[in-house]
């Protein structure tokens, strides 16, 4: 099976699987309060962050609600400049793009930076069924690549991996370096990833990069790095493409200017990320270095079905990762455990928007909707609130399962009839009462299997509250 | 001069469950000089349907709630949870054009939680009452999120006599309670309650007190369980100065 199939529909069970995962669980309690904190104090520093949030907000509106304009002035730059644009309605006509363009180049190696969209398309796989070997620079992006793995985190793609790992991974792969060699040190490993990559760099004849942003009135393409390989990876092959969804399109510098602003703050806590680069069209006359052929493919693959609905507003989305940083679900089981692409709040409201409710249906279920996602959201998404309208069509689609449908039926017809509603639950809490015994709770309730076999259930007092009203108790 | 009428909205939990959280409520309001109601026509929020997808129900209660619960100054509800309910979902359950939107959200800016209600609107600055006992603050994350509730507990808090307030780490963070999250994914509530209780453990507090007898409720029996010390009281038992009747989840 490809690593890009989703198992979606499988998450209970893969939750369950990370939760046994000891080598996950360290290397999530490792990394837990890290963003958190780091985020507060950024936007503790910055007086004006909230408001910068609304402008953000409100350039990435104007900018859905004018779409097509943005992409054909920002199509109109990039060809100006020398560039190619192609548009890609689904993952496959990606796939099909990139691999002409490599191709042509006669490609044998591709540098990649760190790009989802090209995960989104399982451009890696693709590549090197068809021959042609993908090199992924980012750090984190390298170890999952050495480890076989798809990212966990959209900004920390191997955020599931300890640091002990890391250090096996690179001894099993980089059989050319002294077996005695010392990697106790953080930097070590770091500087030993750094010598291994740069060779890379001067053998790729393709870079693939992502984009954080399209910026229309100029034609560039934004990324945002900390290890500066994507600048390496879009300017030393003779060949640059930009793989970038439609909705990463901005008006203008300015407005990418307000995004950067939210963006590195939200992510990392950083003030502005390490490289801010912009790339546009291919290598000028006067240019000291730069690729002979640029490319951008504009991928949709389902984003402009969300145009018009309750989720456009997912459309806002910078993918800085502050939602699942923040997100006491992700944070027990991990990025793997949501089974494709795009994990945590983000991706429990966009998994179904891409790849249907039947496939990605669980995720927007498994959330408390304890709202902290949207707390924290640069860009003001209502996460939690999307959530909800996923699981009104899964009750509307008759998705959901029957036993919690039947659930709901009978609670509610209860519940529309105060009168017999007010003799139930006095049935209902004398019996569990009577359950209890003297302990005061239950450690074993039939149907509660779920609550019971990891917690005790607190036994009711006795009585209800409507009926010792009613008799007069104050 | 009659006090304001407020009416209580008992929630289907304390109802069922802990009636004594109730009545302390009615006790602090009765205090604050309000008259109290209890609605005859209340069963549960809607919540449950709401969150589930069922919009069609949670509507039908909803129009049932506010018919019962309009007429009155006030309403205020021990449950930040229930509270944002009616007084933030409310509204969006309905369209524009529909007559019970503009119903929905009147009954929304008059519904409070209780202590928010007793702070933010009353103007109560403190409780009369002596507790020497040392509490952790959960905060309930519908409180909190949809109401901010979050200073409102703690000021009324801090004017018990002998009362000390440890605060935890990750105060605000969910409990992994959730409605219907903690069984239809109890593998996952089970970690987030571990996470919690260990960290009220980690306060030596005598007990955790909250606003929300499901997150109350989750905490409790996670910590009877583990056979912890600590103990589980919905805040308004304290304001109130009700520290007889037994904690959650402890036998009469």
């Amino acid at each position: 099976m490809s690593l890009h199939e989703p198992t979606t529909p499988a998450f209970k069970a893969n939750a369950r699987r990370a939760l046994d995962d000891e080598n996950l669980q360290l290397a999530l309690r490792g990394g837990r309060n890290g963003f958190v904190s780091k985020r507060a104090a950024a936007r503790d520093k910055l007086p004006e962050f909230d408001d910068l949030r609304d402008q953000a907000r409100d350039i990435k509106n104007h900018v859905l609600a004018n779409l097509d304009l943005y992409l054909e002035e920002y199509e109109k730059k990039v060809v100006e400049s020398g560039g190619h644009v192609h548009w890609a309605e689904t993952a496959e006509d990606a796939r099909n793009i990139v691999l002409d363009i490599c191709r042509k180049a006669d490609a044998k190696i591709v540098n990649k930076g760190k790009t989802m969209i090209s995960e989104e398309c399982g451009i890696n796989d693709f590549l090197a069924d068809n021959g042609i070997k993908p090199v992924e620079t980012d750090l984190g992006e390298y170890i999952i690549q050495l480890r076989g793995e798809v990212p966990s985190h959209i900004i920390a793609p191997a955020i599931h991996v300890t640091v002990d790992q890391v250090r096996a991974d690179f001894r099993k792969a980089h059989t050319h370096l002294p077996e005695d060699r010392d990697l106790t040190e953080l930097i070590s490993l770091q500087r030993e990833a750094r010598g291994v990559l740069r060779e890379k760099y001067f053998e790729a004849e393709v870079g693939i990069t992502g984009a954080n942003m399209l910026i229309a009135e100029t034609g560039h393409s934004v990324i945002v790095t900390n290890e500066g390989n994507g600048d390496l990876s879009q300017s030393l092959p003779r060949v640059h493409i930009v793989m970038a969804s439609l909705e990463k399109i901005v008006p203008t510098l300015d407005d990418a200017s307000t995004i950067l602003r939210v963006l590195a703050r939200s992510a990392t806590g950083q003030e502005t990320a390490v490289y801010n680069t912009c790339s546009k069209g291919p290598r000028r006359a006067e240019d000291p270095d730069g690729p002979e052929e640029y490319h951008v493919i504009l991928l949709d693959n389902g984003r402009s079905n969300m145009l018009g609905t309750e989720f456009e507003e997912m459309l806002r989305c910078i993918r800085c990762g502050a939602c699942m940083n923040h997100c006491p679900v992700y944070q027990s089981v991990g990025g793997h455990a949501y089974g494709w692409v795009y994990p945590g709040p983000m991706g429990a409201v966009l998994t179904p928007s891409l790849i249907g409710v039947e496939q990605g249906g669980q995720l927007p279920n498994a959330s408390t909707f304890c709202g902290r996602c949207a707390e924290v959201c640069p860009m003001r998404i209502p996460l939690p609130k999307m959530m909800r309208s996923w699981r009104a069509r899964e009750f509307e689609k008759r998705l959901t399962p029957s036993a919690v449908r039947q659930g709901l039926g009978l609670w509610a017809w209860f519940a529309k009839r105060p009168w017999v509603y007010r003799r139930a639950t006095a049935v209902g809490a004398a019996a569990l009462r009577a359950m209890s015994g003297s302990k005061g709770r239950i450690a074993s309730l039939p149907l509660a299997g779920g609550w019971t076999g990891q917690r005790d259930f607190p036994a009711p007092q006795g009585g209800t509250f409507m009926a010792q009203w009613k008799a007069g108790k104050r | 001069m009659p006090g304001p009428r407020v009416a209580l909205f008992i929630t289907c939990l304390v109802d069922m469950f802990r009636p004594s959280v109730g009545f302390a409520t009615v006790k602090l309001l009765t205090d604050a000089g309000c008259d109290v109601e209890v609605p005859d026509a209340q069963t549960c929020c809607g919540q449950p349907a709401w969150n589930s997808g069922d919009t069609a129900t949670a509507r039908d209660i909803a129009r049932q709630v506010i018919d019962a619960f309009e007429g009155y100054d006030h309403v205020v509800v021990p449950s930040g949870s229930c509270g944002a309910t009616i007084a933030k979902d409310y509204s969006e359950m309905f369209d524009a054009d529909d007559p019970w939107r503009a119903r929905a959200a009147a009954l929304g800016a008059k519904t409070h939680e209780i202590t928010s209600f007793l702070t933010d609107v009353l103007g109560v600055k403190s409780v009369p009452v002596a507790a020497p006992v040392s509490v952790t603050y959960h905060d309930s994350c519908s409180g909190l999120r949809s109401l901010g509730v979050q200073a409102q507990p703690r000021a009324l808090l801090g004017s018990v006599e002998g009362l000390e307030l440890r605060e935890m780490v990750e105060n605000n963070v969910c409990c992994g309670f959730g409605g219907t999250f903690c069984v239809k994914y109890p593998d996952i509530s089970n970690v987030m309650v571990g996470d919690k209780t260990r960290n009220i453990a980690a306060t030596g507090a005598d007990m955790v007190l909250a606003g929300d007898l499901g997150c109350l409720m989750n905490m409790a029996g996670k910590a009877s369980r583990e056979g912890r010390a600590f103990k589980a009281r919905h805040v308004v038992e304290v304001l109130a100065g009700d520290l007889d009747t037994p904690a959650i989840g402890d036998p009469a």
